[in-house]
């Protein structure tokens, strides 16, 4: 089997199984409510590490780029209840206007 | 109880919800499969990956490591670390799918960053229609995407050109605001912005993510009767 296929093969599994977990174990029931209070700061502390990799993340290291002035501007669109739509346009709109004007 | 001010959502209103970022999901999906035909990966095996692991950051991360010369084991580690996240989202969602086990097994394949994100209703409960219709749009962008940059190339060009990548913070950052009801809550952003940016340049990638999980402990400082009307004196 090449590199390729046994990478495939392993991580899908992997992949597979890791997301199946918890709905299989414990799909359908409340969980403790000791770990509700826990599991409802889940969303707010990985979104805000999601926008923070997404916006500063390089290569192991954190870079300033024109991801940064895009993400400010979706910001702004926010704060004035802009729809997710145009949010999302915004920042790919600015960020690309300014690789295109800085080469 | 339901909430009056609150309607409830369905599959339709999951599609809507993602269908701003499909165009950039398929735009990263044929950059994943121009990479990985590049890293010798070949036709098929790209586009299996994309149906089965359907996760773009470690897809990408596998595929560039294969693509430098790198071993097998690199590129398995890379994308398990990547894809570690979808243990406590699993953990997350897992109350609220209360169907088969099958319903329970497709929806969570279909759980990715986004389709979480919009599914996400604030105080830790989460819709799974929404999750199931965001994902199933998720899930045909990567893969449509995948077989065109397989099969066509370097069609588009680089996604950043278009500034695609800035698209998914943007997304997470308008998902993330809504989230932000209550100190604790904004506590929590914080403090998993801050585990993620500080371990970025001294890590492998996925570990500063699902380091970042761990600021949802902030939960803990709460009493468990907080959120409930009755509070039994435990």
């Amino acid at each position: 089997m090449s590199d390729a296929w046994i990478v495939v093969l392993v991580v899908g599994v992997v992949t597979i199984a890791i997301k199946a977990l918890g709905p299989m174990l414990l799909g359908g029931k409340p969980l403790p409510e000791r770990v509700t209070g826990v599991v409802a700061l889940l969303a707010p502390a990985l979104l805000a590490a999601l926008v923070a990799v997404n916006t500063f993340g390089g290569d192991q290291e954190l870079v300033l780029d024109a991801r940064v002035p895009g993400v400010l501007a979706a910001a702004v669109a926010i704060k004035l209840k802009a729809p997710v739509l145009i949010v999302v346009v915004v920042a790919a709109v600015v960020t690309a206007g300014i690789r295109a004007v800085t080469g | 109880m339901s909430d009056p001010a609150r309607e409830e959502r369905s599959h339709r209103d999951g599609v809507r919800a993602v269908a701003p970022l499909a165009i950039a999901v398929v735009g990263f999906g044929v950059s994943y499969g121009v990479l990985a035909r590049a890293a010798g990966m070949g036709v098929l095996a790209p586009i299996v990956m994309s149906m089965t692991t359907f996760a773009g950051s470690a897809q990408f991360a596998a595929a560039s490591i294969l693509d430098v010369g790198g071993t097998v084991a690199a590129a398995i580690t890379a994308a398990v670390l990547l894809n570690a996240r979808y243990g406590p989202i699993g953990v997350s969602v897992a109350p609220w799918l209360t169907g088969s086990t099958l319903s329970r097994f497709l929806h969570a394949q279909l759980t990715v960053d986004e389709s979480w994100a919009v599914a996400a209703e604030g105080d830790g409960r989460f819709n799974p229609q929404v999750l199931l219709g965001a994902g199933v749009t998720l899930y045909a962008a990567w893969v449509v995407g995948t077989v065109l940059g397989v099969a066509f190339g370097d069609v588009i060009g680089d996604p950043s050109t278009w500034g695609l990548d800035a698209a998914f913070p943007a997304l997470f950052l308008a998902l993330l605001v809504p989230q932000l009801r209550d100190r604790r809550a904004k506590e929590a952003a914080i403090l998993g912005a801050g585990i993620a940016l500080v371990l970025t340049p001294f890590t492998p990638a996925g570990v500063p993510i699902i380091a970042a999980a761990g600021a949802c402990l902030l939960g803990l400082l709460d009493r468990p009767t907080a959120r409930t009307d009755e509070g039994s004196a435990t």
